[in-house]
């Protein structure tokens, strides 16, 4: 596996939030991490970022474990992350904030700004508008593409279509699709679970911060228990 | 005739002394802007900082002319400011690593910074009495006006005469070069962009990778730039005292408030605005109206807003009202 | 309340600090520094109350003290007929007209809270009052203050005795800082602290060129006081028998009867300064008691606790239904109240108004320093700080003279660097009073005396 979270086990103030937690997920690869409200799932996206403080478990990235490493130091090795909320700049320019995503690499600036104009075309429409008075749904886009101007190989996506209109998700998840194709590890917490999984490669369950089921997306979404039990009938 | 008179007389009491003021201002407000928005408190050592580089300034300035070595038309102050600037920025550092790095990796609550702050301001302000003293000092050498009212009055046959002194040139052009340096490397270059990025949202500028280390000490390098530029060209204007420097802290962080804080540009024109109205407020207007009125109808009275003594009156006035009408500052938008 | 220990160790230190005082300078000098430290004390409580206890930050206590000093003026000093006569009418009426603009803006503000030009319309009658007002009052302003203009040129008091004006000081300050909180209270906690700094600046520029109510820098000089005047000790027959009677080993060693006279004599006029500073030292230790008891006991009461839960969750308590912004008017009010009444203290123990003499960085923030070091949150602490920051204040200098001699002992005595320190030697004591917070806010931050969290 390319990235790999094992036996993950933290929280805040000695209170575990997750506890044996384990994720993995490859290149080219979407993975939803999904549940009931309070399992702890974006914990756990934190404590694979090193946000968190763990008492146990290890994180693997391509073989190297980076368990000890610090947040800072795991980005530079590729992994990206689109937290939930102030996941923009808003008070500098869309292409700003997208220049901001390339500081630690800008060689090839230019490009990448195109291949982030191709990708979402409404970023290069407002490319010079303060990020700040964007829309929501238009918002997570530069949101994502600012967390894709590091050409990471694992991106992490904390619900990112959390408050946006049932179009504006099919939007966001067909984006998402199309950054599968750039052979990228994508990770992703979401609430919507059914829409997740039907666009997901695989998924977990998390329940009171630990893995309930895992398996692949349309095997979860076919399950009568868990669709019973998690995504409405 | 008269109407030109009364222009005159308006640019001569108050639009040549606001600019004046206002830059001084200006300067003081993006430094404390730059602080609020980066290192997120108000700095009330602020103040004592400015009066510091100054006082660096002022002893360099009297090591120079002691050697001989004056900068011609220009004051020697002028020389002795990168050495203020380094020794400022020296000591701003110094208090950010043993006192200031401490909260921040704690992150304490901005009020525990303003406290810390004041502890810094009683060192600063002792260590500048000690050195060279409480007292008024005037360190302007070289050429003092470019104009004088009386060659203005004999070169254009008008009754009221304009006077331009040099520190107000210097001042002017001073500020804009600092001033066009500072929005262009915060707008245009890789790392004014991080910093700005880095006021507007912390977490989300060290998940891009970028080192708040590194934007703190540059913030501390800018703001000690800003202060020791704005102490000396007020300084050099009017006279060195360290009290007054104390108390311009309050219309600067007026003028800051006003622009909305953490947005340099809104500190810019915070620092006119503040200048303008504390002039403007407190200048009698009799002899102006006597110009434009018709004979017969003169005021009698001053026609003064508010008398002098109460400019703090002004700076609290407009901060109230924008705090009331916008609190988020009247220049709302981009934090730095 | 005598069980407590933080009581135990503030008064043990407060004695110590005064008998240590008094063995190696004098008496005298120890009963004032004594004294000081005791008005310091209710200052500190003043802020404490609002900033332990409430989470405000008054950066303005230099103007409430400043009022409270305003205070002593208007009740001791006796009125100045000419000058009432002269323009005492156009000043009440501008008063009233004063009155007038308050009023209507707090009436605006009540009936119409929520109209869309309600603040425009406030805006505008306080714009327009400021030249009214000038105008009202200018011409009767510049009469008073020609009235004799070096002795004089000002309306004088009310001639009552000075103790009433501790009081009307507290009451004065408590009306200031319900204007001043209706306006800041709902600001963020560092606006409100730079609000608060530009109202003292306004107050103090009030007292300083308003010379018709407080001869501004002319200054008031000779006060009432509550206690008795050495000269009227030294002529009474009860007090030189006492003095008699505490030295008599001294004096029965002298056996001469003119020499005896002549030490009696010297005993009774120190005696007096004494006598008259431990008048006043018991008079303030009441009042630091009598505060002390009445705060102690409120916030043990619910209502303080209720003030601790607003200070540690602000939100937490709105939701639970607790009127926070009046809790805050009322608190402010309360420890501006007490401030004034310390300022009230302070001149009357002086004797004399000085409006110039009112800085920042020796009113507001030094009483600052004596809360944060001594102890956020408990009233003991700040009494301590009081002690502890006003001795450190007071010592500092000849301590510094002291260390100063030390290090430049090999220089020569007209040597320019040693003479410049020497010369310095009043500013070592922000050095110290700087370095003292800084140290006590990294390794103790909670103060000498932390806050005793009470479990129900």
């Amino acid at each position: 596996m390319f990235f790999s979270a094992s036996n993950l086990t933290g929280g805040y103030g000695g209170v575990n939030i997750i506890e044996d937690c384990s994720f993995n997920v490859n290149r080219g690869e979407i993975v939803s991490i999904l549940g009931p409200n309070g399992a702890g799932k974006s914990t756990a996206m934190k404590a694979m970022l090193g946000i968190l403080d763990l008492k146990n478990g290890n994180v693997v990235l391509d073989g190297k474990d980076i368990t000890k490493l610090k947040t800072q130091e795991r980005i530079k090795l590729g992994i990206s992350f689109v937290p939930q909320i102030k996941n923009i700049f808003t008070e500098l320019t869309v292409k700003e904030n997208l220049e901001m995503g390339a500081f630690l690499n800008d060689t090839n600036l230019s490009k990448r700004l195109e291949e982030m104009y191709d990708l979402f075309p409404i970023i290069k429409e407002k490319k010079d508008q303060f990020a700040g008075e964007l829309s929501g749904g238009q918002r997570q886009q530069v949101a994502i593409a600012r967390a894709l101007m590091t050409e990471p190989n694992v991106l992490m996506l904390d619900e990112p279509t959390a408050g946006v209109s049932p179009v504006i998700m099919t939007e966001l998840f067909e984006h998402i699709l199309n950054i599968k194709k750039q052979n990228i590890a994508i990770l992703m917490v979401e609430q919507n679970a059914r829409q997740a999984l039907e666009i997901s490669d695989r998924g977990y369950i998390l329940v009171t911060g630990k893995n309930a089921y895992e398996g692949k997306g349309d095997y979860l979404l076919n399950d009568k228990e868990i669709r019973k039990a998690f995504l409405g009938g | 005739m008269d109407f030109l008179n009364s222009i005159i007389l308006l640019t001569n009491f108050i639009i040549v002394p606001g600019i004046t003021y206002g830059s001084q201002l200006a300067l003081g407000a993006i430094g404390v802007t730059l602080i609020y928005g980066v290192l997120r408190f108000a700095n009330f050592a602020y103040g004592d900082l400015m009066a510091f580089g100054t006082m660096i300034v002022i002893l360099v300035t009297w090591i120079l002319q002691s050697k001989g070595i004056t900068f011609g038309l220009l004051p020697t102050a002028l020389l002795a400011l990168p050495v203020g600037i380094l020794l400022t920025i020296a000591v701003s550092l110094f208090f950010d690593k043993t006192v200031f790095e401490y909260y921040r990796n704690k992150k304490s609550d901005p009020v525990t910074f303003i406290v810390v702050s004041l502890g810094i301001m009683f060192v600063l302000n002792a260590v500048v009495r000690i050195i060279i003293g409480p007292n008024d000092i005037n360190f302007m050498d070289g050429h003092k006006f470019i104009m004088k009212a009386r060659e203005f009055k004999q070169m254009t046959g008008l009754n009221e005469g304009l006077a331009l002194k040099s520190t107000q040139v210097i001042t002017l052009i001073t500020t804009i070069i600092t001033c066009s340096i500072l929005f262009y490397f915060l707008n245009k270059t890789k790392t004014g962009k991080s910093m700005r990025a880095y006021s507007n949202n912390e977490d989300l500028a060290l998940l891009s990778g970028i080192d708040p280390k590194k934007i703190v000490l540059l913030t501390w390098i800018i703001v000690s730039i800003l202060a020791t530029v704005a102490g000396t060209l007020y300084g050099l204007d009017k006279s060195f005292k360290p009290f007054t420097y104390f108390n311009n802290l309050l219309p600067i962080f007026a003028a800051t408030i006003v622009g909305g804080i953490g947005n340099p540009l809104g500190a810019f024109y915070g620092g006119f605005l503040i200048a303008f109205s504390e002039i403007g407020l407190t200048y009698a207007y009799k002899k102006f109206f006597k110009y434009i009125m018709p004979e017969g109808l003169e005021p009698s009275t001053l026609i003064q807003f508010i008398s002098t003594d109460y400019k703090f009156a002004i700076s609290f006035a407009i901060l109230i009202v924008v705090l009331i009408f916008r609190p988020n500052g009247i220049f709302k938008g981009k934090v730095i | 309340m005598i069980k407590n220990s933080d009581f135990k160790i503030c008064f043990s230190v407060m004695t110590v600090l005064t008998i240590l005082v008094g063995l190696f300078q004098s008496w005298g000098i120890a009963l004032s520094m004594l004294n000081l430290c005791l008005i310091s004390a209710v200052m500190a409580m003043g802020v404490n109350i609002q900033w332990g206890f409430a989470g405000l930050i008054n950066f303005g206590v230099m103007g409430f003290l400043a009022i409270g000093g305003l205070a002593t003026v208007l009740i001791s000093v006796p009125p100045v007929p000419e000058a009432w006569s002269a323009g005492g009418i156009g000043i009440l009426v501008s008063g009233l007209f004063l009155l007038a603009v308050v009023l209507s803006v707090l009436i605006i503000n009540k009936r119409f809270p929520n109209h869309k030009y309600k603040n425009y319309f406030i805006f505008v009658i306080i714009i327009l009052s400021i030249p009214l007002l000038k105008f009202i009052a200018g011409p009767s302003i510049s009469k008073i203050e020609s009235i004799n203009a070096a002795t004089s040129g000002f309306l004088g008091g009310a001639n009552l005795p000075i103790i009433f004006s501790w009081f009307v000081g507290a009451i004065l300050c408590a009306l200031v800082a319900f204007v001043v909180g209706k306006v800041c209270l709902g600001l963020r906690s560092d606006y409100l602290a730079i609000s608060t700094l530009l109202v003292s600046g306004i107050i103090i520029t009030i007292v300083k060129h308003e010379e018709w109510l407080s001869r501004g820098v002319k200054n008031v000089i000779g006060l009432k006081r509550p206690v008795p005047y050495e000269v009227d000790l030294q002529n009474s027959e009860w007090f030189i028998k006492i003095v008699e009677f505490l030295n008599s080993s001294k004096l029965s060693k002298v056996l001469d009867f003119d020499e005896r006279t002549s030490l009696l004599n010297q005993l009774v006029i120190s005696s007096s300064g004494v006598f008259v500073k431990l008048c006043f030292s018991l008079i303030f230790l009441a009042v630091v008691l009598i505060i002390l008891y009445f705060f102690e006991k409120a916030l043990n009461s619910p209502w303080g606790r209720m003030m601790r839960a607003i200070r540690d969750n602000e939100e937490a308590a709105k939701a639970m239904g607790k009127n926070v912004v009046k809790q805050h008017l009322f608190i402010f009010m309360l420890g501006s109240a007490i401030i004034g009444f310390a300022g009230a203290m302070l001149v009357t123990y002086d004797g004399l108004f000085t409006p110039s003499s009112y800085q920042p960085l020796r009113y507001t923030f030094l009483i600052w320093v004596m809360v944060l070091l001594g102890g956020t949150g408990n009233n003991y602490g700040a009494i301590l700080g009081g002690f502890v920051v006003w001795f450190i204040w007071i010592q500092s200098a000849p301590f510094a003279l002291l260390v100063i001699n030390i290090f430049t002992n090999h220089l020569d005595e007209t040597n320019y660097i040693r003479e410049h320190l020497v010369n310095s030697v009043p500013y070592f004591r922000y050095l110290m009073m700087g370095l003292g917070l800084l140290l006590v806010m990294r390794y103790r931050p909670k103060g000498l005396l932390p806050e005793k969290i009470i479990k129900n």
